[in-house]
């Protein structure tokens, strides 16, 4: 059996703001891990800690208790530095409202976690073309983000998430601002990358974006309720007799 | 489904036979909707008989070959101009289900929720593979994107129902019966019911 290599993990996690009367649970007790090549998809309505998680996953936010680690390293002895460092190096977000920096090509939105880690400009810049190209927008590498579409910029969004090193893509509603499909066009861009071995933790309200996840986890009340069990079988309608056997015979006895 | 404007629309474009038609029917939508020869025969036999098609053996040797008549030409232009007749809302169970089960005493609406919602995003996740196997197929694959929408639209409704119970909460009481009866102390389905199971991993 192949060891499963886990990128993500949270170990009973939880995060609560504000005090006394006030003290809001936000998470609750979830544990959660993300493989390498894996992607999973948090659901649950607005307020059920969706997005703590993902910014506690991130070291965006620290948890009150519990265990946070991103590609192998606990966050929770980091000081400030660290985890800036770690934000850096090892996880990147996507999020609903494209985050590229208006005055700075494509090219050098990517590139620039890598320089603000002390590389230099030159293999910055060539691993962030490298970075394009896996998403498919090379070709518009030296453009601006105005002058180029909203999907093309959730791809460069995915592409800085994921660039050099970084091996953890964390995205918050990473389609919400795109037509239905550019959103599945973003999706298969965002599932090819993860299945080049990052982990990938998506949070969506969407049931057709999160169809795209290896495993869907539903969290309500800071709770993990629920998730759909890894499979690959298709359902009994789309069984291969109708859909892929019946198909292929038609296309036979055409020729 | 109208099979029959289905067999019209491709007796439109050529004669077939029985087997032909099934197959073509199937390549044209995915074989998402098998047919089986037997409904295929029961209809063109109809439409024979209302003179819209018409049977005939131009090989002599008892294969039956049907051919479009004028007057069914003139049927499938309607079906083209006209819009698709939703109907009345269809008895579907998992509607009347969640309905009874609101107002049944002693059903966990929680659970059922759950678990008809972790089944609806599987059956997406089993389109969305099924759809990144179809390739460049367009019919095909529109035609797993109705599906598609459909699921994500009973995943969405049950979000809905569950959101609807949590907002109002434990005390707040079930859709009144047509027929209140004074002595009725059903008072189930709130959010109570939600939270009530333990959560997988879950801790207070």
């Amino acid at each position: 059996m192949t060891a499963r290599h886990d990128l993500l993990a949270l170990t009973d996690v939880h995060r609560a703001y504000g005090t006394g009367e006030a003290r809001v649970g936000a998470l609750a007790g979830v544990t959660l891990t993300v493989a390498a090549g894996e992607l999973v998809a948090v659901m649950g309505p607005s307020g059920s800690g969706k997005s703590t998680l993902l910014h506690v996953a991130g070291g965006l936010d620290r948890p009150d208790s519990g265990d946070v680690s991103v590609d192998g390293l606990a966050l929770g002895g980091l000081d400030r530095t660290r985890l800036a460092a770690v934000r850096r190096r090892a996880a990147g977000y996507v999020f609903q409202e494209f985050n590229l920096i208006g005055t700075l090509t494509l090219a050098e939105n990517v590139a620039l976690p890598l320089e603000l880690d002390g590389l230099t400009r030159r293999p910055a810049r060539e691993q962030a073309l490298a970075a394009l190209a896996e998403v498919g927008v090379e070709q518009a590498a030296d453009r601006f983000p105005d002058e180029v579409s909203g999907g093309q910029r959730q791809r460069v969004a995915i592409a800085r998430a994921l660039v050099g090193a970084r091996r953890v893509l964390l995205a918050d509603e990473p389609t919400g601002a795109l037509d239905s499909v550019t959103a599945q066009e973003v999706m298969a861009v965002l599932r090819a990358r993860v299945d080049t071995g990052a982990a990938g933790l998506l949070v969506t309200h969407d049931p057709r974006m999160a169809a795209w996840a290896d495993r869907v986890v539903f969290l309500t009340d800071g709770r993990l309720v629920d998730q759909t069990a890894p499979t690959t079988d298709a359902p009994a309608f789309l069984g291969p007799r109708p859909l892929v056997e019946a198909y292929e015979d038609a296309l036979d006895g055409e020729r | 489904m109208s099979v029959k404007h289905a067999v019209l629309t491709l007796l439109d474009e050529q004669p077939l036979h029985g087997y032909g038609l099934k197959a073509e029917f199937e390549r044209r939508t995915g074989g998402t909707w098998p047919l089986n020869v037997g409904q295929v025969y029961t209809t063109l036999q109809r439409l024979d008989r209302d003179g819209l098609v018409r049977a005939h053996n131009p090989a002599g040797d008892g294969s039956v070959v049907y051919e479009i008549t004028p007057a069914g030409h003139s049927t499938v232009q309607e079906w083209w101009g006209g819009v698709v007749d939703r109907q009345a809302p269809t008895r579907d169970e998992l509607t009347i289900k969640v309905a009874l089960a609101i107002t049944t005493p002693g059903v966990d609406v929680g659970q059922i929720l759950r678990r008809q919602r972790t089944a609806s995003m599987q059956v997406l996740q089993a389109l969305n593979r099924a759809r990144t196997q179809v390739g460049e197929d367009l019919a095909w694959s529109l035609v797993l994107d109705r599906l598609s929408f459909d699921a994500q639209a009973e995943a969405q409704w049950l979000d809905h129902v569950e959101a609807t119970l949590r907002r109002q909460g434990p005390g707040a009481p079930p859709a009144a019966p047509a027929t209140p009866r004074p002595d009725s102390a059903a008072r189930t389905g709130g959010f109570d019911d939600l939270s009530a199971t333990t959560a997988p991993g879950g801790r207070r």
